[in-house]
């Protein structure tokens, strides 16, 4: 992936697949700590032991249109190759959680990319999930929480064309504040 | 910047085109394959970009999400299905041909031979 937005794009994937309700995705962007942490948690249907022994694998996958499973994998080595670290913890019918941890100033960190274009495309697919992302730099933190924004919409599915465009002009201003 | 109350008055136009059109009324509906491939590939923007051009036509069409389609080598894949249900299956896609592919198929009815699945296979 050449971009960290492209990952966790992916990651979250794995938690709609598992018919998560809520979302939380966490990016801390630290240059006084030299890190790049990215959290994501979701309240999906989880995985057993016997299968979190195997998520890592890339010959491992649930689905039957190819035989292997990239994502996973793929953000572990790309974490660890930059001397950080990744860990998943799930239980069956609580959820999952995933973090990974880049070393922010290692030659092989991925450029962050678009997260604007990341959330929208997840908000984009299914309006009955909700999100909690928080972004945290050295300087300030913002939240964007798709309940409240559901709030003010008053019925209007948030996944409407107008809308997702909106969602990615004001997430673009709140990341750059 | 963008403020909430410009989010209210989206909210109140969109009310007002709900309306309008009772739901369900769809000329097409865009599948765009999003699972590790497709993201690697260069789904996002494709899309986003399907995503921002129906928006800004107003386009009676309706994008939707899925994982891989199997053709991972062929990524990004983008499928339109009319009111039959008749599938057609571009390949390869960026967001120039994205572009295309609503000017030209979500708009005008045709289909672009040269992107779909059918000429990359031949």
């Amino acid at each position: 992936m050449q971009e960290i937005a492209m990952t966790i794009l992916d990651i979250a994937q794995n938690s709609i697949r598992a018919c998560a309700k809520l979302i939380q995705i966490v990016i801390r962007d630290s240059h006084k700590d030299n890190i790049i942490h990215i959290e994501c948690l979701d309240d999906g249907c989880g995985m057993d032991d016997k299968t979190l022994q195997k998520v890592t694998d890339p010959f491992y996958t649930t689905r039957t249109t190819r035989q292997i499973g990239l994502g996973i994998p793929m953000f572990k080595e790309s974490v660890e190759a930059t001397g950080g670290w990744f860990s998943i913890e799930s239980q069956k019918g609580v959820g999952t959680k995933i973090i990974g941890e880049y070393v922010k100033n290692h030659l092989d960190t991925p450029p962050m990319g678009n997260i604007a274009e990341t959330l929208i495309t997840l908000i984009q697919y299914d309006d009955h999930i909700d999100y909690v992302f928080q972004y945290i730099c050295d300087d300030f933190e913002w939240v964007l929480n798709t309940k409240e924004i559901k709030d003010i919409l008053d019925g209007v599915p948030i996944n409407q064309p107008d809308i997702i465009l909106w969602l990615k002009d004001y997430i673009k201003e709140g990341m750059q504040k | 910047m963008k403020s909430l109350e410009e989010l209210k008055r989206i909210r109140d136009q969109a009310k007002e085109r709900m309306t309008m059109r009772e739901n369900g009324d769809h000329d097409y509906r865009v599948v765009v394959g999003m699972a590790t491939c497709g993201i690697a590939a260069g789904a996002r923007p494709v899309l986003n970009t399907l995503v921002e051009e129906v928006a800004r036509e107003h386009l009676p069409v309706t994008v939707m999400q899925t994982g891989c389609i199997g053709m991972c080598a062929l990524e990004p894949i983008v499928e339109v299905f009319d009111k039959d249900n008749h599938k057609t299956t571009y390949v390869l896609v960026d967001t120039k041909k994205a572009k295309d592919i609503v000017l030209r198929h979500l708009m005008h009815g045709e289909v672009i031979e040269e992107y779909t699945v059918g000429h990359y296979s031949k």
